[in-house]
């Protein structure tokens, strides 16, 4: 199964992004192989509608659950009808080395 | 002046098949026409007649108002008519809806988690596998648009116990605390009314 975590860079120290449309990096993990991909994200300055072509990026590699800070509200319909578990994670101290060790529990 | 803009009504899942089909259709050689049954219609039939849900309380789950889940559940009851008796197939499809889900939250990590698939119930945190999650319901009953409580009393007629109506529950249904007895909407005409 695929996890999508927001990074603010692209290294496993970054920390977790708060934002989830104009994030700097998703980190793709994937728990069965443990594989780690981390995707730039081309919305990172867009005006508007980064939420849902956000969506649409991360949903096109499979992602069945995303961590991040916070989701706007125009993406909450749109995952819920994807079938995408959100995550909500208010510490934006966490790094994505912490985060992938919790899901490895 | 524009009109007023149209509520999404919201259903929880997808029925498990797309349509009906007829058999042994005499007429037409074979040959049927369909109905097309939109998925908040078929949302409203499950939530009233499998669900047993009143329709105040079906609506408040639709997000939409009392009076519009009984018009949308009346169209469905039509088209399912029309269906069975001019034997036509029924094809549940279209309608304007959005998904929702429930939130829940995890005391362990402190993240908060939604559940795509209500088939399958959640037990443990996705993030840190602990089991002390909780229901999380944000204070929205303010914002769904319906009315949610009224002043209203309900009173008991054989001691004169009074608590306040809880909406979407028939004041007959309420016993009362004290006496055992059915209570009445109070200021209402019962025959034996104060």
């Amino acid at each position: 199964m695929k996890v999508a975590i927001t990074s603010n860079g692209n290294s496993l120290e970054s920390k977790l992004d708060q934002r989830f449309g104009r994030c700097g990096y998703f980190t793709i993990y994937d728990t069965e192989t443990k594989g780690i991909e981390f995707l730039p994200n081309p919305n990172k300055d867009a005006q508007e509608g980064a939420g849902p072509a956000s969506v649409q990026l991360v949903a096109s590699r499979n992602v069945q659950k995303i961590i991040s800070g916070e989701f706007g509200i125009k993406i909450k319909p749109l995952l819920d009808s994807l079938k995408i578990q959100m995550i909500v994670l208010k510490q934006p101290e966490k790094s994505i080395r912490e985060i992938i060790d919790m899901l490895n529990n | 002046m524009s009109p007023r803009p149209f509520r999404l009504r919201k259903i929880s899942n997808l029925p498990v098949i797309s349509g009906f089909k007829p058999y042994g259709n005499k007429k037409n050689g074979g040959k049927t026409e369909s109905v097309f049954l939109h998925l908040e219609e078929y949302e409203a039939l499950r939530l009233c007649d499998y669900e047993m849900l009143n329709h105040h309380q079906a609506s408040i789950l639709m997000a939409v108002s009392r009076p519009t889940l009984t018009r949308i559940y009346s169209k469905a009851r039509q088209k399912i008519a029309v269906a069975l008796v001019q034997g036509k197939q029924i094809i549940i499809e279209g309608g304007k809806i959005y998904f929702d889900s429930e939130w829940y939250s995890c005391k362990n990590c402190g993240c908060f988690f939604n559940n795509p698939d209500k088939q399958e119930e959640i037990k443990e945190c996705p993030l840190c596998k602990s089991s002390n999650i909780l229901n999380y319901e944000p204070d929205n009953e303010e914002t769904d648009g319906a009315l949610t409580r009224c002043m209203d009393i309900c009173i008991c007629l054989s001691c004169g116990f009074e608590t306040p109506h809880r909406f979407g529950c028939p004041c007959k249904d309420e016993i009362c605390p004290e006496c055992g007895a059915n209570m009445v909407r109070k200021g209402t005409p019962h025959k034996r009314n104060f």
